[in-house]
């Protein structure tokens, strides 16, 4: 194996990173059912896309399993309640993000029983059609479960129409910390592999490929037992972070690249996580909405780290202090994350609720987050090296530095997936996605500033018109008047004069 | 409910780092060069020691100085990186051994502060700094800076101790003509000027094995091959370089020294002899890879590689100096910005301009 990572090394086939994964002893602790907190905070925003519009009124009894939100607009997923109770508000609560700014969010008093309202009739997903799986997973409110939590039929939809050819599982979970796919390959193969069929009937994917990286021998031995000799291919991929990045699964499992301007499903791939796949299948099958996911708790703090099964809208403290809270009350902390090491948030305070995205919460120590003061660039290219999509981290950071955003772009700012590879290897500590998330945010707001000073323009530019529209109007209309007067007094004075002549010729005459 | 307050600036993903650091990286290549300087004090005793550790310290004290100056925050963290203490050894390395005191104080000056500083600092320099330094001393002070001692061990005469290395070391006398003699490159170059060809003037006086072993005159460090070699595949195999430089500096010397010598054996020295000869090891695995100034992808850093090689060898081969490893990087730094401008790695998704690839045909939404 070193040979090989020497030999891979020495022809420059060697993007990524190779993080200590940390997995264990996480991954194989089995998973703990956290039992219904007495509220829960579900914000209204869970998902890419356009909130959730909330359908209930404070006060209000609701079931288990009851629309308490739903989507809005075409990019967005509704929210059900994850367990009966009332609706005791709808206010805000900090949001999963670094800046711990609030986001609107309905709480729900549990009220014990734990009782689930009418679901949708259960039905063989295989005799529905495509639309109706789709209409099925959107009502069910599932979302990508690996973190980026797009909602899923939005996924499912467009590749049925796209005439997708490959439907690539992601089971890859390359960030340290997490093992919750881990856990789900291990434990629910079998239900996977039935929501990957399904999955793969909604979108007419006539294979599908599930990516494993191979420090998952267990998951892959059980995915491979459950899938059989069937068109569903368990494939074991490298361990090498972001492997589960989509364009890099893509690549190594297919070996066709994403356009740049491209999205999967342009070149007859679709990408769902396995998570997702569970949920699609609880979703299609038994009519269940998304309520709960699984969450891995870990890092050098979390004391009893594991993978706990939560109701979404749970607060991160009280999975802590389920999971056996923090190693000396938490005297060591030195950051909360939300998600993975290398992209995940970290959060200012653990009152923060679980979403359906969220995959892990680390309660990481000093001596695993390593912060230091950031040092000159010695360009010694590792950024380079690791880059998983070719691009010049070192370059891109001096640009940015000395705001020089379009040149930043010229090199690829707009191609980076923010996955931390660069930061992750840099020597001088340099926070290079700190650079890039910024550019990004600089150049949407540019976009912004552009907008609305091009309208504000088209306005002001439709105001001049019309006010010399009007004013030339008002200059004809006084014209055409003065026109008329004068042609008036002229037939008066000719009428005047043709009396005048007749009065004369009958003199004469 | 204390632990609910924001205590820290946020910070961005990612929140776990793989441990690498600039002091850790230059503290790997010092431990590469190492056996070949302890070889280096071994041949040519006490004076080479003082030599050493005198231009080392220059190069911090005037690094130190330079910080100071500027008003530059965590001094003391910025010179425990250890980038001034590598220059200053690249630069030691390359000296004449028996080098009087003023050598290494005046070399210290010119590649700290002129080759380095000037330019912002560490990570900032367009020139290698302890090449700067080299070819300044050399061009200026010709005579001191070509005073190649004999290696003591086998020379006969008896190896000065520590007070007698001390005087040769601070009176900065001309070293006696009996200790001194021409490197291999110098030799060959005044016995061709002479009119005597390569087949006359080499004849019996290399023997391979001591080039392997540098048991012969030359600059305090470059003379041992081998170390030098096993410290640079040290270096490849910790993944501090990487192989491209180092070849393409290789095969830029080897290829076109094994052409002409094919063609002309009596005017062209042969590619062994120019591989193991002078600075070109060094060059190729210490100082061609230097992390600032050369480019960052795999194909710039084999053309640079390949022009410093080439370049050396012509001036090996045609030009008025013996060697020519200092010039050939020198102009080569010169020309990194360009090659880095031009070769610039495919991103994922798009073709080598920079396009995205095409979307085919009967797919897309």
């Amino acid at each position: 194996m070193g040979f090989m990572n020497l030999l891979k090394h020495l022809l420059s086939d060697d993007w990524g990173v190779h993080p200590d994964d940390h997995k264990r002893p996480a991954a194989d602790a089995p998973v703990r059912v956290m039992p219904v907190p007495q509220r829960l905070y579900l914000p209204l925003q869970q998902h890419l896309g356009g909130p959730a519009r909330p359908v209930v009124l404070v006060g209000q009894q609701v079931s288990k399993g009851e629309l308490i939100a739903e989507a809005q607009g075409m990019v967005s997923a509704p929210i059900h309640a994850p367990t009966s109770g009332t609706i005791v508000a709808v206010s805000e609560i900090t949001a999963p993000h670094p800046s711990g700014l609030t986001l609107p969010a309905i709480i729900l008093e549990a009220d014990g029983r734990d009782a689930w309202g009418e679901l949708p009739a259960c039905v063989d997903p295989f005799s529905l059609s495509p639309a109706e799986i789709g209409q099925r997973v959107a009502a069910a409110g599932v979302v990508g479960m690996g973190g980026a939590a797009f909602p899923s039929s939005v996924k499912l939809v467009g590749a049925s129409r796209a005439k997708v050819t490959t439907l690539v599982i992601n089971g890859g979970e390359c960030e340290p910390y997490l093992s919750c796919d881990d856990r789900l390959m291990r434990d629910q193969a079998a239900a996977i592999i039935d929501g990957i069929r399904i999955m793969q009937h909604a979108t007419g994917a006539n294979v599908a490929l599930v990516g494993i990286e191979d420090n998952k021998p267990e998951a892959i031995a059980a995915m491979q037992r459950a899938a059989g000799r069937g068109d569903v291919v368990i494939r074991p991929v490298p361990a090498r972070y972001p492997m589960g990045s989509e364009k890099q699964l893509i690549q190594v499992l297919t070996g066709t690249e994403v356009p740049a301007d491209g999205r999967p499903a342009d070149i007859g791939v679709i990408v769902h996580n396995v998570g997702t796949a569970l949920a699609v299948r609880a979703a299609v099958r038994e009519g269940k909405p998304l309520i709960s996911r699984l969450v891995t708790v870990n890092g050098q703090c979390a004391a009893y780290p594991g993978n706990i099964e939560v109701r979404i809208g749970t607060l991160a403290e009280e999975v802590i202090a389920f999971a056996g809270g923090l190693k000396g009350d938490g005297l060591g902390l030195a950051r909360r994350i939300m998600g993975g090491p290398m992209m995940g948030m970290q959060i200012p305070h653990w009152r923060v609720p679980v979403v359906k995205g969220s995959s892990g919460i680390l309660a990481l120590d000093a001596s695993e987050v390593a912060a230091q003061e950031p040092n000159p660039c010695i360009r010694c290219g590792r950024c380079v090296k690791a880059c998983p999509m070719g691009l010049l981290p070192l370059e891109m950071s001096a640009r940015i530095r000395n705001q020089a955003y379009d040149e930043a772009i010229d090199l690829g700012l707009k191609d980076c997936i923010a996955c931390g590879c660069c930061a992750y290897v840099c020597p001088s500590t340099i926070p290079l996605v700190q650079y890039f998330v910024h550019a990004k945010g600089e150049l949407a707001a540019q976009d912004r500033t552009k907008l609305r000073n091009d309208a504000t323009k088209k306005l002001a530019l439709q105001r001049q018109e019309r006010l010399a529209r009007e004013a030339r109007e008002k200059a004809e209309a006084a014209a055409r008047r003065k026109a008329e007067r004068e042609a008036a007094a002229a037939a008066k004075v000719a009428a005047e004069a043709a009396a005048v002549n007749a009065q004369t010729q009958g003199e004469s005459a | 409910m204390n632990s609910h307050v924001l205590t820290a600036q946020p910070v961005a993903s990612p929140h776990a780092h793989g441990g690498n650091s600039v002091g850790r990286t230059m503290f790997r290549v010092q431990w590469a060069l190492l056996p070949a300087t302890l070889f280096g004090f071994w041949l040519y005793g006490w004076p080479s020691f003082f030599m050493w550790l005198l231009t080392v310290a220059a190069c911090v004290g005037f690094e130190a100085l330079a910080l100071k100056l500027m008003g530059a925050p965590r001094i003391k963290a910025s010179l425990l990186d250890g980038s001034a203490l590598l220059t200053g050894w690249l630069l030691a390395l390359t000296l004449p051994p028996w080098a009087p005191w003023w050598v290494p104080v005046l070399g210290g000056f010119i590649a700290i502060i002129i080759g380095k500083q000037v330019f912002g600092g560490v990570g900032q320099n367009v020139f290698n700094p302890a090449m700067v330094a080299r070819v300044a001393l050399l061009v200026s002070f010709p005579v001191p800076l070509t005073w190649w001692v004999h290696p003591l061990p086998g020379g006969g005469l008896p190896a000065p101790d520590v007070v007698e290395g001390l005087r040769i070391f601070l009176t900065s006398l001309p070293v006696p003509d009996a200790m001194t003699s021409a490197s291999l490159l110098g030799h060959a170059k005044t016995e061709m000027a002479r009119g005597i060809d390569l087949l006359h003037s080499l004849g019996g006086e290399t023997s391979r094995l001591q080039s392997w072993f540098g048991v012969r005159a030359g600059s305090f460090g470059e003379s041992a091959t081998l170390l030098i070699l096993a410290g640079g595949l040290y270096l490849i195999a910790c993944r501090i370089i990487s192989w491209h430089t180092p070849l393409a500096v290789l095969a830029g010397v080897a290829l076109p020294a094994a052409i002409a010598h094919g063609i002309d054996p009596a005017r062209f020295l042969a590619p062994e002899t120019h591989l193991l000869s002078g600075a070109l090891m060094l060059g190729a695995f210490f100082i061609a890879t230097d992390y600032v100034t050369s480019p960052n992808t795999a194909l710039g850093q084999l053309i640079f590689g390949l022009g410093v090689g080439f370049v050396t060898w012509v001036i090996r081969s045609f030009g008025a100096y013996p060697e020519g490893m200092a010039f050939a990087v020198l102009l080569m730094n010169a020309l990194t910005p360009v090659i880095d401008r031009f070769i610039k790695p495919r991103i994922l998704g798009r073709d080598r301009q920079g396009k995205p690839l095409d979307i085919p045909e009967g797919q897309g939404a």
